[in-house]
């Protein structure tokens, strides 16, 4: 069975037709065409396919398609202010070289998103606790740590 | 992943008539965190999904002194989490909350669904059964409610007859002599099923126990009580001694198997430390 979905993506009103069984993440990627958030176990346990709904974060994989409607989901490609600027976590990830084969990326930058915006100036443990949910197999997660500590400090700067 | 056909109930009546009428390999939809991955995994036959999400009533959270806390079918363990109410009254409910997958999966999953998975390692169970918490149960004929203690019947099984319909759960009130802590022990601390998890609620009254419950979470069928241990520490001061006894006692009321995650024997060691452990966590509220 198919449903039509409305619902708002990255701030973009749009409408998708989509099989009642697909999941949020199969939908984004096959029927949006926006493929930023990748599948990595696809149950719930990587964090690679973390996108916000409705302000919090959850895993694109466990959430069906049609659950969407009328609802608002920002993704990857969402986080970049503009199309020759990049979010300030983004440009201390690449910076910090806390991104290697990159396929984690998207998910922990949406997570770490959420963390920043909740608590500005997190502790290691802070930051610990709020990525606990996405797991990176290439960097050890210490260039991640200081990407999001400096992304901090330059998002209080700019505030400032 | 595997064809399901979804359907959306607007009313508790519809949910549970959908329930009956699609017969077997039909299972209710709230957060969805298991469900979707048992579907995917091909862990469960599924041919029909309940999404209960638009059913108004059922997101409710409410607390009052007589009654307790309240909440209903779909309030997320994120968002319990979060409420400043069960950080300062219910340390054992948050550390459970807390410690239960990833952020991710907290926003989404259900304590109610939690609890009627019936998996003897999740993780809320054993601090809503320390905490004398109920399920309210809903049939097109009557309301029912049903002590948690008594709401298992084995690894994925319970009490609930088909065409029921969990719509929430009550805490009794935390009492300001009451002391509660739940200790998870597992390999990692985040996205980890209990090894052992061991929950202890009690209430002190002028330097004396008066009420105990212990639960032990992973080490039988279903969630355990101690109660024998539990009948050991009532009536004294919970001194380093006694406390240590009931632990042994606890170790040997429980039932452990030996699976990927750890050995019976193992297990059981758990059980003696953590017991004693929760104990003086739960005691430290008075210190």
């Amino acid at each position: 069975m198919k449903k039509i979905v409305e619902f708002t993506v990255n701030g973009e009103p749009r409408e998708m037709t989509v099989d009642t069984c697909r999941s949020l993440l199969d939908a984004l990627r096959e029927e949006v065409g926006l493929t930023g958030t990748k599948k990595g176990c696809d149950v719930g346990d990587c964090g690679a396919c973390t996108v916000i709904v409705d302000g919090e974060p959850v895993n694109a994989c466990l959430m069906l398609a049609v659950e969407a409607e009328g609802r608002s989901v920002q993704t990857v490609e969402g986080l970049q202010p503009g199309v020759d600027r990049l979010h300030p976590l983004q440009d201390a990830f690449m910076r910090h070289g806390a991104s290697q084969c990159g396929f984690c990326t998207p998910g922990i930058l949406m997570m770490a998103k959420k963390l920043l915006d909740d608590n500005p100036n997190p502790t290691d443990e802070d930051i610990r606790f709020g990525l606990s949910g996405n797991i990176c197999r290439c960097t050890g997660y210490t260039k991640i740590f200081d990407a999001i500590k400096s992304a901090a400090r330059e998002m209080e700067a700019a505030r400032s | 992943m595997r064809r399901f056909d979804y359907h959306r109930a607007e009313t508790l009546e519809h949910a549970s008539r959908l329930l009956t009428e699609l017969g077997d390999d039909t299972f209710l939809f709230a957060g969805g965190t298991d469900l979707l991955v048992e579907i995917r995994e091909r862990l469960r036959r599924v041919r029909n999904v309940v999404d209960i999400k638009a059913i108004p009533g059922l997101s409710d959270i409410t607390y009052d002194e007589t009654r307790g806390l309240t909440f209903g079918a779909l309030v997320t363990v994120g968002r319990l989490e979060r409420l400043p109410l069960v950080r300062q009254r219910y340390p054992n409910l948050r550390a459970a909350f807390a410690s239960l997958g990833s952020i991710q999966v907290r926003n989404r999953a259900t304590v109610v669904g939690n609890i009627c998975r019936a998996s003897p390692s999740a993780d809320t169970i054993p601090p809503l059964i320390a905490d004398g918490a109920f399920v309210h149960i809903y049939s097109r004929t009557d309301m029912r409610v049903v002590p948690l203690s008594e709401f298992f019947t084995g690894p994925g099984r319970t009490v609930l007859a088909k065409g029921e319909i969990v719509t929430g759960i009550t805490v009794p009130p935390a009492a300001d002599n009451s002391g509660k802590a739940y200790l998870k022990h597992g390999r990692r601390k985040a996205m980890e099923l209990s090894t052992v998890g061991v929950a202890v609620s009690l209430l002190m009254e002028e330097g004396v126990c008066s009420d105990i419950r212990i639960a032990l979470g992973a080490v039988g069928a279903t969630v355990l009580r101690a109660s024998q241990a539990e009948a050991m520490l009532r009536g004294t001061a919970l001194d380093a001694a006694t406390v240590k006894s009931a632990a042994d006692k606890a170790m040997e009321e429980c039932t452990p198997i030996s699976n990927v995650r750890a050995s019976a024997d193992y297990r059981r060691d758990m059980v003696g430390v953590l017991t004693g452990r929760a104990i003086k966590q739960a005691l430290e509220t008075f210190a």
